[in-house]
């Protein structure tokens, strides 16, 4: 037995509430964080990420409650995103019972900040989140870039070079999402995956673009994937984690099912 | 009323491992009609007067020895060391043994004689493939001995690791677990009243669940 490779559902939130809609047909409450949190933990989630979409700094006093109330009765890694800018914002969040957190748009406008973060609390809880777009046009070699903004804010920064300055300044995961692929369902970018995951030797999750289990099988097999992250395909109740994990281990992928 | 010293050193999280053990706790009131207590301090008093001390840590051990020597945590968890039940987690494990190799060196607490190593950045598995690090996720325990914190926990149960650094034991009849990540690592070790985790029970839902359960009804007997 080996290292298993972790399946991390994705709940992205608004004002405390998990927004695109998580539909399990026997839940009570699909839009209460704690209840879905705890119902991926029972499934075999191996990982939370909890993604903060709140737009407005007022109401993430809702966000240190829910990820508080979550920490208290979920036992297994949870991880935040969405608007961490500063090392404050990482201790609030960590002393609500978040184990890691993940930076995105802080660590593009001040890279340094990656380094403080590390320094300060570890490397062990710095996940750098990096939306890649890939820029090469057809027949040239593959090239892909951060965006920033959901996508939509080209930065001109090649995403393998920026992985490898993020790692030197210290982040301990790389949350990596194909901004081609995210909201598709037609798999992950495994070349963007395989590229990345082989430039660095910190851990990369995948994400982006699953609508079935083979996408999952395929981020490890072939994008070598350390973890994968998922939303609408568990949300949905199109599968479970169980059976993800089942199909990853037919594949021959180390899994934890017990 | 069954208190429970975590010690504060101001590194890390240590609300997961406190809200876990309260957990746990409520789970055995109704069994053993004992309520539990969990304080995160590093007041001497406090600790002097627990019936069993969490040791956590999280992040580099070089820069958890520098507050732990600048708050003189050695000091005051030397009685605790010698005499209460201790579950030492992760970083928290490593500072207790002599000595780290991180940084051309950093004396430890030394209540465990072992040493702090590095992975190495070509790691490499029984394939030859290439390994993180950290070694981060769930890895499987292989039990090495009969001990009360194990009891109720199956065999090779997944435990939930985050670590750059492996603990090597002097006395190998210490080590009470063990991992393979590249090579066999040490993920347990139990010394008299010390029992020390390189996972995080506190993060490794059922199996380390069932671990702080036992801890919390542990006499501090090996066996």
């Amino acid at each position: 037995m080996a290292l298993a490779k972790r399946i991390i559902p994705c709940l992205d939130c608004d004002k405390g509430r998990v927004v695109k809609g998580v539909q399990f047909v026997d839940i009570r409450d699909a839009g209460d964080p704690v209840e879905v949190s705890k119902r991926y933990c029972d499934a075999g989630a191996d990982e939370i990420t909890f993604l903060d979409i709140t737009a407005s700094h007022e109401d993430r006093e809702t966000t240190v409650d829910t990820v508080r109330a979550i920490a208290g009765q979920v036992f297994i890694p949870l991880t935040v995103g969405g608007g961490i800018r500063t090392l404050e914002d990482i201790r609030t969040m960590l002393n609500a019972g978040a184990d890691k957190v993940s930076i995105n748009t802080a660590a593009v406008n001040n890279p340094e900040f990656v380094r403080e973060a590390a320094e300060r609390f570890g490397s062990q809880c710095i996940v750098v989140a990096v939306d890649a777009k890939r820029v090469s046009a057809e027949g040239e070699p593959l090239r892909w870039e951060i965006f920033t903004h959901g996508g939509r804010k080209p930065t001109g920064i090649d995403a393998i070079d920026w992985v490898k300055q993020m790692v030197g300044n210290g982040a301990g995961e790389i949350l990596l999402t194909s901004m081609d692929r995210d909201g598709t369902k037609i798999g992950f970018d495994l070349e963007l995956n395989k590229a990345v995951s082989t430039a660095v030797n910190v851990p990369i999750i995948a994400s982006g673009g699953v609508g079935e289990l083979d996408h999952l099988a395929d981020g490890v097999l072939k994008g070598e994937a350390d973890a994968v992250l998922a939303a609408s395909i568990f949300h949905f109740g199109e599968y479970t984690i169980r059976e993800a994990k089942e199909h990853m281990a037919a594949k021959g992928i180390e899994v934890r099912l017990d | 009323m069954n208190n429970v010293a975590v010690i504060d050193y101001g590194m890390g999280n240590l609300h997961s491992v406190a809200k876990a053990m309260e957990h746990v706790g409520s789970q055995l009131q109704p069994v053993t009609g004992e309520a539990t207590e969990v304080v995160v301090t590093a007041d001497p008093a406090i600790i002097a007067a627990a019936d069993r001390v969490i040791f956590p840590g999280v992040g580099a051990i070089r820069d958890c020895m520098i507050e732990i020597n600048r708050l003189n945590v050695g000091e005051i968890v030397e009685d605790a060391m010698k005499s209460k039940p201790v579950l030492a987690i992760c970083v928290g494990m490593q500072a207790l043994m002599s000595h780290s190799e991180e940084n051309g060196g950093v004396d430890c607490l030394g209540f465990l004689q072992g040493r702090v190593r590095y992975f190495g950045d070509d790691l490499r598995g029984d394939q030859g493939e290439r390994l993180k690090v950290p070694h981060m996720g769930w890895n499987s325990v292989k039990q090495q001995a009969h001990h009360p914190l194990w009891r109720d926990v199956p065999d090779n149960s997944r435990f939930y690791f985050v670590h750059s650094y492996y603990v090597e034991m002097e006395d190998v009849s210490k080590v009470t677990g063990l991992s393979v990540y590249g090579k066999e690592i040490v993920a347990t070790v139990s010394d008299s009243n010390i029992f020390a985790t390189q996972f995080h029970p506190e993060k490794s839902q059922n199996a380390g669940l069932t671990l702080l359960r036992n801890f919390l009804q542990w006499d501090g007997a090996a066996d």
